[in-house]
């Protein structure tokens, strides 16, 4: 059946009609007059449609042959049945892209029942980091790891979207640092639990680091909330880094160096790790089924190199994606396929936590 | 302050931006006339403008297209009885009815005015609440919130009609649907039976559809005439207007409800309308014409649903957090132009942020003209024989139930809630209880839980709560004493009394609905299984407490339009058409949608509206050029078929 795909038949004599036609570029992939379908297993408005939106127009203008690519929307199931949909229908001729964000990832890694798809199967073209920050109301009288035990002291309330959404490694991070941290979870995304926050609701609170520039930075210069640590950039290698766009801000790391004494390490440690490499080193990806044509893969991975190094990019891009180093082509990849392996001990130790401390079951 | 207002009024209304103000104000209305499309397709038709435009114009358009999809959608709900969006749902109760006595035009301007000047209150509110609403915004917590979909479940005293037994267990029927899907403390999967389709719970715009348009399409094709059963037009656009101008409290109260409801995240626009329809019920001294066409139950809603444009672009501008489902799609538009909203944006961008309220109030005005000017002419689609519009209204129908996820499961739902639909208009149900209990379900259980969690059971002294709580009381006492007279379901039939056993029949389908509920909930985990418990037990008792009184013969539950019909072994024709347009679905899922509206088409023209073969050909060009040209601009999608799938 797949001999017989319409698209791959066309592009095969579109790959026919181009060798006979310019002989001297014979790899050359041309997507004139087609209509790249981008699908986006999220609501419109939310962060990873912003974030394709952004790349979508310039996509179009570095691919070869200018194609139209358009943003499909395709919400539900916390971009499950998106992802789904795509690991169905796709087509391998490079017209079907999907963009994916830790809500993607950490269910495939953990071995959701619902997931039917597999990250194994796609290439990753183009990869986007982003990072995170806790901080607490100054009720509490905390203002950094030495006061660790006030803290520990508190039943604390942290608004969150779910125990497998984004906040999965910032709520190990709590159990880690044996805070006495209660999930409200069923909040409708991370700018609700910023308003339940505000309101005094929650006295814990994290944002990615766009929206804590925009949208917390304003409430600790008021005085209304006090930055404790930032996730850090880990990379492949299991290094955790400070954050770029917060430099003066130490890392979980640090943090929990300095409040207990001792470095992290153990099962937690490493679980924390992986999920910070699969849902933050990599939070938004651009990927395509494997079996597309290497030519095809390349040119997404040379537009993707085009975009990022484009001298205006940085400003382009703004606080929306941050001073994080977008990995572009086989770099994307590779880091996808290392991030994307975990170790089986490391699998369980994940579910058995989610079943003991919030009763998710996988 | 003002000086800045008004420059940034000369910025939006120089030539250059104004033009971009229209187009976003065309594409909005086209968007809120086609059921099922919201904001998002209307913003994947502006997208492309968007880029490297000046923020003034792009928000401009933004704010032209998403101000003025509750008005375009009220041509949906006068003229086909079918919600253009979850904000014009009310508007089916009254405007259809006027529509059908000849009053179409009347209905639509009397529409257009009141989503005007509820439209300019909504941008005057906004103009004076952002400098002050933090304070207002962040004392509603989860628990307000909470108490505010109790006071949304409480309108179902209002819209009951004759029995209020029936009405709660609609409700509950409809409390019980919108609870299934993914629990939203644990992740359990409830009443889900293991597809997929369900996790997320059935679309919205699916059980509006099912509930509102499939019925009133058999319904008019079983009458065989044109949905106006007289010739004329009537009064036209400047009766309507004139009825508007003799209702200036009205419209004033309304678009108050519409702000601060809109102001308030997480409750939405698709319960505003109900609430304003309510009021006016609750406050009018004759409501014998509710429910029959009054045409005060057109300007309630439409008054209170574009007012809550702007009470959503509040929490929106302020927080970041979107009031709305459409103002999620401005915040995406915000973003990607550069401008991060915020309290920082409102106080360093003031430029900007009045430029938005100007844009409101303007494309308001904008829309309005436009949709007046069209109302005359429109109205005139009621005298066609319906059976010719017929095609085209499910085509629309399911073309838009599609859009809700994309999935060939919508189209199967659609059917399957059509069918509930025809039974509960059949017999007397009001549909619009079910349907408030189906939208308010997900909050009413989420604020709930929140606000244990966060103030454990603290939350019932909260002053907001205790305030929002009497409001409720005395609404509730309000509906009940002035019993309302409204009839969503039309009349009975003399013969009702005769068919109890089938009345009986269907109360105990939804009886068995209620128990399931009950029997799921309780294998689930504590937190997953208190809320599906509480609404199933509440379903059961209510449904159980229809069966008897039916079966004792109690007049205010009797109820069933096909009496005369069933008792004389003839049937109505709705199992038919309802048979027709499942096996239009199994067509779609077979073939694609595009190949299987080329064969109904014409055999429906032709088969049942005698259509000439040559007319049934241009009609079947016509709206599959035209479904095919919508899909392509708003580069939206149509199920392709299994066999396609296959061949290709």
């Amino acid at each position: 059946m797949k001999l017989l795909n319409k698209s791959g038949m066309r592009s095969m004599f579109l790959g026919a009609a181009a060798i006979l036609a310019m002989p001297i570029s014979l790899s050359a992939q041309d997507f004139s007059g087609e209509t790249i379908e981008w699908t986006i297993p999220f609501g419109v408005g939310g962060g990873t449609d912003v974030w394709a939106r952004f790349f979508a127009p310039q996509l179009s203008d570095a691919l070869p042959g200018k194609p139209t690519v358009v943003v499909l929307n395709v919400p539900g199931g916390g971009s499950i049945s998106g992802a789904n949909q795509f690991a169905m229908r796709a087509s391998d001729d490079g017209l079907s892209i999907l963009g994916t964000s830790a809500s993607t990832q950490y269910p495939a890694l953990l071995g959701d029942p619902r997931v039917r798809y597999d990250f194994a199967d796609w290439t990753a073209v183009l990869a986007s980091p982003t990072g995170g920050v806790v901080y607490v109301d100054p009720k509490y009288g905390v203002t950094g790891p030495q006061d660790i035990d006030k803290l520990r002291g508190e039943e604390i309330r942290f608004a969150s979207q779910g125990a497998t959404a984004l906040e999965m490694p910032v709520l190990l991070g709590f159990k880690m640092l044996g805070l006495n941290i209660k999930p409200v979870f069923g909040m409708e995304s991370r700018g609700a639990g910023r308003l339940a926050f505000e309101r005094g609701e929650a006295g814990i609170d994290f944002q990615t680091s766009s929206a804590f520039i925009s949208s917390v930075q304003p409430l600790v210069d008021g005085g209304k909330a006090v930055p404790l640590f930032t996730l850090g950039v880990v990379d492949a290698d299991g290094n955790v880094a400070r954050d770029p766009s917060f430099p003066d801000m130490p890392t979980f790391v640090e943090f929990y160096e300095q409040a207990t004494g001792a470095k992290p390490e153990g099962e937690a440690f490493e679980a924390w790790k992986a999920l910070m490499l699969a849902g933050f080193s990599l939070q938004k990806m651009v990927v395509l089924p494997k079996d597309a044509p290497a030519e095809v893969i390349a040119a997404y991975g040379d537009a993707a190199k085009a975009i990022v190094e484009a001298p205006d990019f940085r400003q382009r891009a703004g606080d929306e994606l941050g001073d994080y180093e977008q990995l572009v082509g086989p770099d994307a990849d590779a880091a996808l396929k290392e991030a994307l392996t975990l170790d089986p001990g490391i699998q369980q130790f994940l579910t058995n936590w989610l079943s003991e401390d919030y009763n998710v079951r996988m | 302050m003002f000086d800045i207002a008004l420059s940034a009024l000369g910025q939006v209304m120089s030539g250059g931006h104004l033009a971009f103000l229209v187009l976003g104000v065309c594409v909005g209305l086209i968007v809120g006339i086609l059921p099922g499309l919201g904001g998002i397709a209307g913003m994947s038709i502006l997208l492309p403008f968007l880029y490297g435009m000046d923020p003034v114009s792009a928000l401009g358009m933004l704010i032209g297209m998403v101000a003025v999809i509750p008005t375009g959608d009220t041509f949906t709900s006068v003229m086909m009885g079918i919600p253009g969006s979850s904000a014009s749902q009310a508007t089916v109760l009254d405007g259809f009815p006027m529509a059908k006595r000849g009053e179409a035009a009347r209905a639509l301007s009397a529409a257009f005015t009141s989503s005007l000047l509820g439209g300019i209150i909504g941008a005057l509110v906004l103009s004076f609440a952002i400098v002050m609403a933090r304070p207002l915004v962040l004392s509603f917590s989860s628990a307000e919130l909470f108490m505010l979909t109790i006071f949304g479940l409480s309108m179902v005293a209002v819209l009951s009609g004759r029995s209020l037994t029936k009405g709660i267990a609609a409700a509950g029927i409809g409390l019980v649907i919108g609870s299934i899907g993914t629990a939203p403390a644990t992740g359990e999967a409830r009443m889900t039976f293991g597809i997929d389709y369900l996790y997320d719970g059935v679309p919205l715009v699916v059980v509006a559809m099912g509930l509102f348009a499939i019925p009133e399409v058999i319904d008019l094709l079983k009458r065989g005439t044109a949905i106006s059963e007289t010739t004329g037009l009537g009064g036209g656009w400047g009766k309507g207007m004139r009825d508007v101008l003799r209702h200036p409290w009205l419209v004033a109260r309304c678009a108050s409800l519409g702000c601060v409801i809109g102001a308030l995240p997480g409750l939405g626009g698709a319960v505003v309308d109900w609430i304003a329809y309510s009021h006016v019920v609750q406050t009018s001294r004759d409501k014998s014409q509710f429910g029959k066409g009054d045409v005060r139950g057109v300007i309630a809603p439409e008054s209170a649903n574009n007012a809550c444009q702007g009470g959503a672009l509040i929490p929106t501008l302020l927080f970041g957090v979107p009031g709305s489902g459409s103002m999620a799609v401005f915040l995406g538009g915000m973003v990607l132009l550069g401008i991060q909203p915020g309290v920082t944006m409102v106080e360093t961008r003031l430029d900007l942020t009045y430029t938005i309220i100007w844009s409101l109030a303007l494309a308001n005005v904008v829309g309005a003209g436009l949709c007046v000017m069209l109302a005359r002419p429109v109205a005139r689609l009621t005298q066609v024989p319906f059976v010719y519009l017929a095609p085209f209204m499910v085509m629309i129908a399911m073309f838009a139930a599609f859009q809700a996820s994309r999935s060939m499961a919508d189209l199967v739902a659609l059917i399957v809630m059509g069918a509930v639909g025809i039974y509960m208009r059949r017999f007397g149900w009001p549909r619009p209880a079910l349907l408030i209990g189906f939208v308010l379900a997900p909050g009413a259980e989420n604020y709930l839980y929140q606000a244990v969690q966060f103030y454990d059971w603290g939350w019932i002294t909260r002053p907001g709560v205790i305030i929002i709580a009497l409001i409720t009381v005395v609404s509730v006492f309000l509906g009940l004493r002035f019993g309302a007279e409204i009839s969503s379901e039309g009349e009975s039939d003399s013969a009702d009394q005769q068919t109890r056993g089938r009345q009986v029949a269907f109360a105990g389908l939804l009886l068995l609905v209620a128990a399931y509920c009950v029997f799921e909930a309780a294998q689930l985990s504590f937190l997953g299984m208190v809320f599906p418990l509480i609404i199933g037990i509440l379903a059961l008792i209510a449904s159980l407490a229809v069966v008897l009184r039916i079966r004792s013969g109690r007049a205010a539950e009797i109820h069933d339009d096909d009496a005369s019909l069933t008792l004389a072994g003839e049937s109505s024709g709705r199992e038919r058409y309802l048979a027709i347009f499942a096996g239009l679905v199994a067509l779609i899922w077979l073939i694609g949608f595009i190949p299987a509206m080329v064969v109904f088409f014409p055999a429906f023209l032709i088969i049942a509206g005698k259509a000439r073969p040559l007319t049934a050909a241009m009609m079947t060009a016509g709206a599959v050029g035209f479904i095919s040209l919508i899909t392509w601009a708003m580069t939206l999608r149509l199920p392709e078929g299994l066999l396609g799938l296959t061949l290709f």
